[in-house]
């Protein structure tokens, strides 16, 4: 008995698995009606894998039945692995359990495709229904939206959902044909666009009556797979870039290959997922969103990939020198965000602090900016007297040998396993 | 420099600042009577707890703190950690002698040392919001216990009540030997005469468990292998999210 349950669970968590999204925060959905969960504000990771990322929600795929045939994905119809299905009633029982045990903060669920878009769809829907409804449960809910299913489903599932998501998979429509003959950019847009029209005309409506349901509160979000088809960098967050910007997407994964087929189009089994690129790739996206960076300062033409052994905004700054140095105590607050090895949180306790006196470098220091790094590229009241300029050069070689880079030690596509 | 004793509650801390006004002390040295060594050539100052010396305190910082630095102040107070008192201390005076918005000169010692302290109790609420795991007993009661690096139960309250409003739990520290008891009204502190210890299972006695309670201890193990990538694995970042002293607390590591 426990053991059939046992058994789908693990090739149903373990198929789902490549999706990295596991996001729970940004929606706003209290505990209202004396019921179970309370899904506002920020996100908690309950646990950690051993490859370190979070565990927030119960990511499980309905079915790994398929009928689509993608090269890179681990469910395509003709790979030989052990398939699976869920029913309606175990997926509830188990949000349930796990949740009331504070295991999780609530459910992603995903599916592979089986009879077609709308039976696939149609079923996800009645879970999170039968989990708002029947169960009163305010945790929570990643929903995957399946491309192809009709407008009143998608409409029906945003009624449920805390975020829908729907993954772009290869980064370029080529790269896409290549792997997926079956699928289009195309067929992601469509309902992308018709969730966020919703969700900008359910906010338009709770601005004038109160009583508007939630839709999709916490937005939604996409993965693209980097390291699977040769694209550069700069294509990369060129898409995600264009897709933040036309659908108002809240996040945009990148997810670096994990070999799992012998298909001759793919990265051959056993060899090392691109983990310093993907690292890479997010940084630069955190630069986009919350460091008023343009994607054009980060990636052009002439300096199409990130470096691996600088980080995106480091690599910025020695390509911008004329920039620098910034005066901590007199600059713009947006300068002193784009200092390399100060975050958000240090330049506002700087901009704050300084208001009430000169800031010196026993300040900065104790304030926990990165200061080996940032020292290069500010003044402060007890700096010393700089009788030359550095070059680029110079000053990466000088922040690469003080600094004790978890990169450095390895080959550059490998992170370090102990 | 004056030494001033007082009895480690909140309270007698807020006190202390009122008498060090009313006696027009200057520079004033505070400890807690816990960590206080006797000194035959400076007895020092007794502070009395006081309630409403407290409270005029605590309204007048209120009216120069906005809510999130009351509660910085209050999160700083419940770590333990005996330099605390001092730099309250010292703040509550920096923030009354000054105008409104003193607190946010992060370049004052006392300033940045509270917003430092507050959020690694902070770090460690939030940590406790995650690395709870109840066990569902025979009558129906989720419970958990924990051992935290500060006193964070007064924390945990509103997110565990808010969270479970349909369920009975108790969250129990053994390491200051109280809990918190959610009866679905309303939650309080109590004592437990038998606590169960932490053991290294950390599962409660199987006789007072629910039946299934077995079943979702071993899904839950079982999913965290599954949702793990054996290509990805990275021990250092791993141990980096889930520090060795938390393992305890947590089923999926114990399976």
């Amino acid at each position: 008995m426990y053991e059939r349950i046992r058994e789908k669970l693990g090739i149903l968590a373990d198929a789902a698995k490549y999706d990295v999204s596991c996001s729970s925060s940004g929606s706003n959905r209290k505990n209202e009606n004396k019921g179970i969960g309370d899904a506002e504000g920020t996100g908690i990771c309950h646990t950690y894998t051993e490859d370190g990322r979070c565990v927030s929600l119960l990511k499980i795929l309905l079915t790994n039945h398929c009928i689509y045939d993608c090269a890179f994905c681990v469910s395509r119809r003709s790979n030989d692995i052990k398939r699976a299905a869920f029913t309606v009633e175990e997926v509830v029982e188990l949000t349930m359990n796990f949740y009331r045990r504070n295991y999780i903060e609530g459910l992603f669920l995903s599916s592979g495709i089986f009879k077609d878009a709308d039976y696939t769809m149609e079923r996800l829907v009645r879970i999170v229904k039968k989990l708002r409804q029947e169960e009163r449960f305010n945790g929570y809910i990643h929903l995957k939206t399946i491309p192809g299913a009709s407008d009143e489903l998608l409409r029906e599932a945003g009624m449920y959902a805390d975020r829908m998501s729907i993954n772009l998979e290869m980064p370029t429509e080529s790269g896409l044909k290549l792997l997926a003959p079956e699928k289009s950019h195309a067929e992601v847009k469509k309902p992308l666009k018709y969730i966020q029209n919703n969700i900008t005309q359910f906010e338009s409506e709770k601005a004038l009556i109160k009583s508007v349901p939630k839709f999709v509160p916490a937005g939604q979000s996409t993965q693209i797979v980097v390291g699977a088809t040769p694209e550069s960098d700069k294509e990369i967050l060129y898409t995600a870039n264009a897709f933040y910007q036309n659908f108002s997407l809240k996040r945009v994964y990148y997810s670096g290959y994990i070999p799992i087929s012998y298909d001759a189009r793919l990265p051959v089994i056993g060899s090392q997922p691109p983990l310093i690129r993907e690292n890479r790739l997010y940084q630069a996206d955190w630069l986009m969103r919350f460091y008023g960076f343009k994607v054009q300062e980060i990636l052009s033409d002439i300096h199409p990939n990130l470096e691996a052994d600088v980080d995106p905004k480091l690599s910025w700054a020695l390509r911008n020198l004329d920039q620098f140095p910034v005066d901590i105590n007199t600059a713009d607050y947006f300068m002193i965000l784009r200092v390399p090895g100060i975050g958000v949180s240090s330049a506002l306790k700087i901009v704050q602090a300084r208001k009430f006196n000169r800031l010196y470098e026993s300040h900065l220091r104790k304030l926990g900016i990165a200061f080996r790094k940032a020292g290069h590229f500010i003044r402060y009241a007890d700096s010393p007297v700089q009788l030359k300029e550095y070059e680029a050069g110079h000053i990466k070689g000088l922040i690469l040998s003080e600094s004790k880079s978890k990169y450095q030690k390895n080959p550059l596509n490998q992170l370090s396993l102990f | 420099m004056e030494l001033y004793i007082f009895d480690g509650s909140l309270e007698g801390m807020l006190t202390a600042v009122f008498e060090c006004y009313r006696r027009k002390s200057q520079a004033v040295k505070l400890v807690s009577e816990v960590f206080h060594v006797p000194d035959v050539f400076d007895p020092g100052y007794r502070v009395i707890s006081d309630r409403e010396k407290g409270k005029r305190v605590w309204k007048g910082l209120c009216k120069k703190l906005g809510k999130e630095w009351q509660f910085r102040f209050y999160k700083a107070f419940l770590s333990e950690q005996p330099e605390v008192y001092q730099h309250l201390f010292n703040f509550a005076r920096y923030v009354i002698d000054q105008p409104a918005g003193a607190c946010e000169n992060f370049a004052h010692p006392d300033v940045l040392a509270i917003s430092q302290i507050a959020q690694k109790v902070h770090r460690e609420k939030h940590r406790m919001e995650a690395f709870v795991r109840f066990q569902k007993t025979g009558d129906g009661i989720y419970y958990a216990h924990i051992e935290p690096d500060f006193d964070v139960l007064p924390l945990l309250t509103e997110h565990f009540q808010n969270r479970y409003a349909d369920q009975r739990w108790i969250i129990y520290d053994l390491k200051r030997k109280y809990g918190l008891y959610y009866d679905l009204e309303k939650t309080e502190e109590i004592e437990l005469d038998a606590a169960p210890q932490m053991s290294v299972t950390n599962a409660l006695p199987s006789g007072l468990l629910d039946a299934k309670e077995q079943l979702y201890t071993l899904l839950w193990q079982d999913y965290f292998k599954s949702t793990n990538i054996q290509a990805r694995k990275n021990t250092r970042l791993h141990v980096r999210h889930v520090p060795r002293r938390y393992w305890k607390y947590l089923s999926e590591k114990q399976g």
